[in-house]
Parts: C-alpha cells; sequence; structure tokens
C-alpha cells in the first residue's frame, strides 16, 4: 500500500471536515477522490501531503507516518494544488529551478529535470517568460511539470482541471496517464468532475460529508449501481410492478419522469416496454458516475461549481 | 546542505522579485532622501548646529537607521500576499525545514533594506558627511544587524497575521514608537525623565547610537555595548520567527 489510512479524521469545531476515513491506495494506480463541494476531499489531502494535522487516526504515506515523519512524506510526494501556486513574477524555468532547489534534486541532474518536464508539458518555448504572461492551462501544465520534476513516488493533484477548457483538460489527462505509467507513479487526485473521474482513475471513491459513500472502479461502480437508465414519461405509471421485474435495479420518479435502473438495456427494454404498457416517450442512456453518485447521496453533483476560485478566495479574503 | 540550498533558493526569489518590481525600489529610496533634504533642510534652517554637526549630518545616521526599520518592517507584509495568493504553500510542503524558509525570507528582506542602505551611503558623500572606507563597512555591517532584526519582527508579524490592512495597523504602533524615541531625528537627553526612560528600553536606540557613533563619533553609550544588545534583539526576534514559521 503506497497511501493508507486508518480512522483518519480532522475536525474544526464542530464541524467534521473528514470523518474516520479507511483508504488503502496500491502504488501505480490512478485513484479518484470524487464529492461535491465541502466533502472533504481537501482536506484529506491537505493531511496527506502534511500541511494540515489530523484530529485523530492515523495515516501513511509511501510507508512514512503522515505526523511522525512528515520531511519523509514531503520528499516522496509531489503536489498541484486546486488554487495555482506558481509565482508569478518568475519564469516558467525559474519556478522550476527554484522546485529543484527546494526539493533537493541532485545538482547534476537539475538542468535535464527541467527540460524533460517542459518537454512532458509542451512548454519548452515560454520557459523563459514570466507566468503571469501564461494562460490558465500553461499554468496548470507548468504546476503538473513541477510536481512531477522531482520523481515523487506519489502525485497529488487537488482538482487538476478546475476551471479549464475542455481541450487542455483532454491533454493534461492525457499528460497525468502518461506519466502515472511512464514513471510507474502513484495518483491521488480529487475532482468533481463526473468524466474526469470515469476517463481518468482505475478506482473512485465517493466521499459526502467526510466520509467514503462507495469505492470501486468506475465501470464497477456504474454496472453494480446503475446500469443503464432508461427514461420513460407515462401516464399513472405503476412503479410497483416495475420494481418487481428481476433486471430493474432502481426506479426513481423525478419531475414527472420515471427513471428506471435497468441491467443491459440491449437485452430488457423490450420486455421492459411490455410490461409498462402505454408510454408517452423513452429515452435509453447508459449509467454515469452521476447517477452513481445521485444514487447514494441523493444529490446531484454541480459540475463546473469551483470550490471557490482562485479570484473568487481572493476577493472574499 | 540541501537546507542551505532551500535556504538560496527562497532569497533568490525575493532578490528577483525586487529587482523586477522598479515601484519598490524607487519608493524606498525616494522616502529617505524626503525625510533627509525636506526635514534635515526645513529644520536645518532654524536649528543651527547640534554636537558640533550641522542639523542635516546630525540626522543622517538616524535617517539611514530609519530606512532600515522601514522597509525592513514593512517587508513582512509580503509574506501576507504570499499565503493569500498561495505562492507560499509551495515552499511550505517542500521537504525543508521551516527554519530555513525563514532564513532565506529575512535575508530577502534584509537584502531590500541593504541596497537602500548603499545607495543613501553614496548620497552621504554629496551631502558633507564625513565617511570614510572604514566607516562605510562598519555602518554597513551594523545596519545589516538592525535589518536582520527588523525584519524579523516584520515577519513575526506577518506570518501571525492574515490580511494586509491588519498588518499596516499592527506595524504603526510598532514602527512609529521605535522611531521617534530611539534618537533618530533629536538627541534624547534633554527629553523629560519619562520619555527619556522609554529610550533605553527600545532595542532600535542602541542601533542608532551605533551607527552616529560609527560615522559622526557621538557616542551615548559604547559600541561594544550598542552591538551587544542589538545581537542579542536580533537573536531574539529571529527565534521568535522561526517560531512564527513553524506554525503557519
Amino acid at each position: 500500500m503506497v497511501i493508507k489510512t486508518r480512522a483518519l479524521a480532522k475536525s474544526y469545531g464542530k464541524i467534521i471536515a473528514v470523518d474516520g476515513m479507511n483508504l488503502d491506495i496500491e502504488e501505480g494506480e490512478i485513484f479518484g477522490l470524487l464529492g461535491p463541494n465541502g466533502a472533504g476531499k481537501t482536506t484529506l489531502i491537505s493531511m496527506l501531503c502534511t500541511i494540515l494535522k489530523p484530529t485523530s487516526g492515523r495515516a501513511w504515506v509511501n510507508g512514512f507516518d503522515i505526523v511522525k515523519e512528515p520531511s519523509k512524506v514531503r520528499k516522496s510526494i509531489g503536489i498541484v494544488f486546486q488554487q495555482p501556486s506558481v509565482d508569478d513574477l518568475l519564469t516558467g524555468r525559474e519556478n522550476l529551478s527554484m522546485h529543484n532547489l527546494l526539493f533537493g534534486v541532485p545538482r547534476e541532474l537539475r538542468k535535464q529535470r527541467i527540460e524533460e518536464v517542459l518537454a512532458i508539458v509542451n512548454l519548452e518555448k515560454r520557459a523563459d517568460d514570466l507566468v503571469n504572461t501564461y494562460s490558465g492551462g500553461m499554468r496548470r501544465r507548468l504546476e503538473l511539470a513541477r510536481g512531477i520534476m522531482h520523481h515523487p513516488k506519489i502525485l497529488f493533484l487537488d482538482e487538476p482541471t478546475l476551471g479549464l477548457d475542455p481541450q487542455t483538460r483532454e491533454h493534461i489527462w492525457d499528460y497525468i496517464k502518461e506519466l502515472a505509467e511512464k514513471e510507474c507513479m502513484t495518483v491521488l487526485l480529487t475532482t468533481h468532475y463526473m468524466e474526469e473521474a470515469e476517463q481518468l482513475c482505475d478506482r473512485v471513491a465517493i466521499i459526502d460529508y467526510g466520509k467514503i459513500v462507495a469505492l470501486d472502479s468506475p465501470q464497477t461502480l456504474k454496472n453494480r449501481i446503475v446500469g443503464d437508465i432508461v427514461k420513460l414519461k407515462q401516464k399513472n405509471p405503476d412503479k410497483e410492478k416495475i420494481r418487481k421485474l428481476d433486471y430493474v435495479m432502481n426506479v426513481q420518479e423525478k419531475d414527472g419522469l420515471l427513471f428506471i435502473s435497468i441491467k443491459d438495456a440491449s437485452k430488457h427494454l423490450q420486455d421492459l416496454l411490455a410490461h409498462t404498457g402505454q408510454i408517452d416517450s423513452v429515452e435509453v442512456r447508459s449509467g454515469t458516475l452521476s447517477d452513481v453518485f445521485m444514487y447514494y447521496t441523493g444529490r446531484e453533483i454541480r459540475e463546473g461549481e469551483a470550490e471557490g476560485g482562485f479570484w473568487e478566495r481572493m476577493m472574499k479574503k | 546542505m540541501s537546507e542551505i540550498e532551500a535556504i538560496y533558493a527562497v532569497w533568490l526569489r525575493e532578490a528577483k522579485i525586487y529587482a523586477r518590481e522598479k515601484e519598490r525600489i524607487i519608493s524606498s529610496i525616494a522616502s529617505p532622501l524626503l525625510w533627509l533634504f525636506g526635514l534635515g533642510a526645513g529644520i536645518g534652517s532654524t536649528v543651527d548646529v547640534i554636537q558640533g554637526y550641522p542639523y542635516q549630518v546630525f540626522i543622517y545616521p538616524g535617517i539611514i537607521v530609519m530606512s532600515v526599520l522601514f522597509t525592513s518592517l514593512f517587508y513582512g507584509i509580503y509574506i501576507i500576499w504570499d499565503r493569500k495568493l498561495d505562492f507560499l504553500k509551495e515552499v511550505l510542503v517542500a521537504p525543508v525545514s521551516r527554519a530555513s524558509v525563514f532564513a532565506g525570507k529575512m535575508l530577502g528582506g534584509a537584502t531590500d533594506a541593504m541596497i537602500q542602505v548603499v545607495f543613501l551611503l553614496i548620497i552621504g558623500l554629496f551631502i558633507n558627511v564625513p565617511l570614510t572606507p572604514l566607516i562605510i563597512i562598519e555602518s554597513f555591517l551594523t545596519l545589516l544587524l538592525i535589518a536582520i532584526a527588523m525584519v524579523s519582527i516584520g515577519l513575526v508579524i506577518g506570518a501571525n497575521l492574515n490580511n494586509p490592512e491588519g498588518f499596516s495597523l499592527v506595524i504603526n504602533f510598532v514602527m512609529w514608537p521605535m522611531f521617534f524615541f530611539s534618537g533618530a531625528l533629536f538627541p534624547v537627553n534633554n527629553l523629560p525623565r519619562w520619555l527619556y526612560a522609554i529610550t533605553y528600553i527600545n532595542p532600535l536606540t542602541y542601533g542608532v547610537d551605533a551607527v552616529r557613533g560609527i560615522i559622526l563619533g557621538i557616542f551615548k553609550f559604547s559600541l561594544l555595548y550598542d552591538l551587544s544588545i542589538m545581537l542579542l534583539f536580533a537573536m531574539i526576534t529571529m527565534a521568535a520567527g522561526v517560531w512564527s514559521f513553524r506554525r503557519m
């Protein structure tokens, strides 16, 4: 286990941000923490990267206790924070060379590492420009480059693609996947983008109110919980009758529509429609992690809503 | 070794940013000149000579100490901005001790102040302050010690507060009393007894006395005494600084 937590908890007065979490993350895994704002994802990551002390419980990162051996933990990890933390007034290259010094990269490797990571994130041409001339996506890429430069065993990514356009987002996913494979790095990322979790993660933990409510691979979660979704419009539907069918997993009524989760729609749709009788309309789609999330929390995850964007945070303070 | 490199990394960042922010350099040099020429010439026209020197020359050491005091204390505000913009996070999660982070920041602030000192020493040559190479070296080192102590105070305050407005408020209560009751602008001998007592507990008094003694030969205490107190004071403030950074 590269990351292990046992009853890890953090509370602020009466508010419990992380509520006794047990996690086991294996080497080389891309592991996602999925949850709405304030679910405790960032708090968890902050504890694991030793900037926040847990209230109770224990955790080990790369075999080191996060409370007793913080500096060994820090040497094993790379972090990309939710808020941009590259230095605006330095150039990209200067940011990287400062990181080299701070993370004790051996002198003879420094130059080579900088070129290496700049190439990975395609920033060679802009490396000597001040970061305040970079776009949001470029900054993110620079941070990613910085996070991996000292070859950490574990990379923490807190909302790595927050506020980026879809194209840049996909690029960054590619980088992350490539890195995890090439360097055999374990990646722990938080996100509230369902698509990100589905595309990127080997396993996903759905977190709500500081607790893990479900944990498995995205595919398994979907298959087990939601299957395919049939959206029906019908006057006076007989919910009980539908629920009794053995391939129906769940029936929910929302806004006058019936949402029926079934196993393998291609096989059972005909039979289902035979049992429902007259309908006004029908729509079939495969289930997503959003549906899984909805199933467990009873709420929809609001995509695109940041946990306080960069500027928002600045204005508030 | 890696700790020294970390100190260097933090210092280098500060130095680069200082060099790139022209406003900071200009304002830090313009304000002591205003004091020197505004106050020096203004009061100098009514006060003839203090302890054998024209008023402008008499306050010259005090003005240098003042610039160091102001620049150094206000330097602490940058740490609040760094934290607000999250630039500091990268440094705080690095596998280096907080003492090194503090040392790097502190040296960065001291560098700002000492660049100003160099400039003011050059000005001194033009207004007939009796500066010899030895005097320049001695006062430079003494001012460095003062800068280290004052930057540390600024960083302690900056590390313990989280908004710039609060910082300005607190720093004004530290800065002005220190400045006024240090003898920088007037000899303290003729002050009422209770004010006179305050000058004794003000560490900056000894800094001003040392610099004035070195440059003009006017000592109230002795150089050794002044420097010992400043050194002790710098050590206390640095320790407080490291402690504050550990809690950050």
